[in-house]
């Protein structure tokens, strides 16, 4: 059950912080705003399993732990099996009547950079929503691998620069296109399946509370901008957030069941792909005149993914 | 061939080096570990506010990141609207904020990202980024005046 419907800014503010500051991820990192939306949309009691990666290392620096709930850490690729089998546990246990508290409501999540969900956890993470464990599975995605110094991984967009995909005379940076996690894991059958931007907090805190009401496994891609790989400065933070979001590169919306498709925010000016680009230091070799076709393609792309979202949305299928 | 050998003959349970000084062997090695975030019986922590809470030497909270800053917000409620923009987007959970009133900065804990500033709504600002050395009532005398909008 969640805490309240939230209905403004202020009543969310009344909300208790579960996620402790003086954690050492980067100054202006949305990472740890995702988190603590997560943590303050809800007052159930949370377990958490988290893969290796930025939020791990630096939330749980020993001997110190950033988190007020239950917490836990195997390895780099397991935070879903962590997840999962705790849930197998509480509800054995809760069959069995030998909790605690046993009307306690107990609710399950497992966070996952991008390079843990789209790559290394990818089948263990398949495996638990096959199986159909309760919990929630939230992608933090800044785009690569951004806690062992920026690597590609399959999250990566094309054009962008990274330590393993340079830009330079001879390329332009990564040349494959981004995998769509999201419809992958909507074809798993999953309940719930969403894309949520933490610019736009009020859907974002209702997707999470959809989630974490939701029976069976949820899976939630969050945009997550990245000041140190993205090359930007950290109070931008949110104002890059806002480019992705206007500019159609990351569209908010919700898939329940694996076919209902809901577009939670429709941006009423929409920007050029261009401005989004623009803002960082990652897409900075695309505007020189070799690179431009580049945009060009990514531009078709996203007005392509756009129409196709809209119509499946007309279409409920 | 000869490194080969040498690899094969590694006795990896060795812990006792020629020297006299002894390493942990694999099975002394602590595996993992439990870090208790409260003093006490956590379990209706999600309805205290932190000032009400018993944190345990193990919680970040008792830690501190001020010395991460260049620049610190210092906040004027004067200007405050309460839209509390600040509060959601701040990543340190550094801003203050109780009964739907912000109270002020957590500088123990905020890193000087100046995200708070930029998603401050009022004019002028009510956040603004001073340098650290900048006495809280030195900044305070030394607010922008109202901005006139920009013709378009």
């Amino acid at each position: 059950m969640a805490a309240t419907s939230i209905k403004n800014l202020k009543e969310f503010s009344t909300s208790n912080d579960r996620f402790e500051g003086a954690h050492t991820l980067c100054p202006g990192c949305a990472h740890s705003m995702i988190v603590r939306e997560l943590m303050n949309c809800t007052d159930d009691n949370l377990v958490i399993a988290a893969n290796t990666g930025c939020l791990e290392v630096s939330t749980a620096v020993y001997p110190f732990t950033s988190w007020d709930t239950s917490w836990i850490h195997i390895g780099f690729e397991n935070a879903a099996t962590a997840a999962s089998g705790a849930e197998a546990m509480y509800k054995a246990r809760k069959r069995k009547g030998s909790l605690k508290d046993n009307d306690a409501p107990v609710k399950f999540v497992a966070f996952g950079g991008d390079g843990s969900t789209y790559d290394i956890g990818f089948q263990w993470l398949s495996g638990a929503v096959e199986r159909g464990h309760d919990f929630t599975y939230i992608c933090l995605d800044n785009e690569n691998y951004a806690n062992t110094g920026g690597q590609r991984s399959s999250a990566t967009p094309i054009g962008a620069t990274t330590t393993t995909a340079q830009a330079g005379s001879h390329s332009y940076g990564k040349k494959e296109k981004k995998k769509d996690m999201i419809a992958i894991m909507a074809a798993h059958g999953a309940p719930y399946v969403a894309q949520l931007a933490p610019n736009k907090w009020k859907s974002m805190a209702k997707g999470f509370q959809k989630a974490l009401e939701t029976e069976g496994p949820c899976f939630i891609n969050t945009v997550s901008a990245c000041c140190t790989e993205w090359r930007f400065d950290p109070k931008d933070t949110i104002n890059i957030t806002d480019l992705a979001t206007d500019s159609l590169i990351f569209p908010i919306y919700e898939i329940i069941d694996g076919h209902e498709l809901n577009i939670l925010y429709r941006p009423k000016n929409v920007i050029k792909v261009e401005d989004y680009l623009a803002a960082q230091g990652r897409y900075k070799h695309l505007f020189k005149p070799e690179n431009k076709h580049i945009i060009e393609l990514i531009q078709k792309d996203v007005d392509n993914k756009w129409n196709m979202l809209q119509r499946r949305e007309e279409a409920r299928i | 061939m000869q490194h080969l050998k040498l690899l094969a003959n590694d006795n990896r349970g060795l812990n006792e080096l020629e020297n006299g000084t002894s390493l942990m062997g694999w099975h002394e090695v602590t595996q993992g570990s439990i870090l208790l975030s409260f003093e006490g019986d956590a379990t209706h922590i999600a309805h205290l506010k932190s000032e009400e809470r018993t944190y345990s030497g193990y919680n970040s909270y008792t830690a501190t990141v001020a010395s991460w800053r260049v620049l610190k917000p210092v906040y004027n409620r004067d200007i405050c609207i309460d839209c509390q923009n600040c509060w959601v987007w701040c990543p340190d959970s550094s801003i203050l904020s109780r009964d739907k009133q912000m109270l002020g900065i957590d500088y123990d804990h905020c890193k000087g990202c100046s995200v708070c500033v930029e998603v401050c709504p009022t004019n002028p600002k009510s956040l603004i980024m001073f340098s650290e050395q900048t006495l809280l009532e030195d900044a305070l005398t030394q607010w922008p005046e109202k901005k006139k909008k920009e013709d378009k």
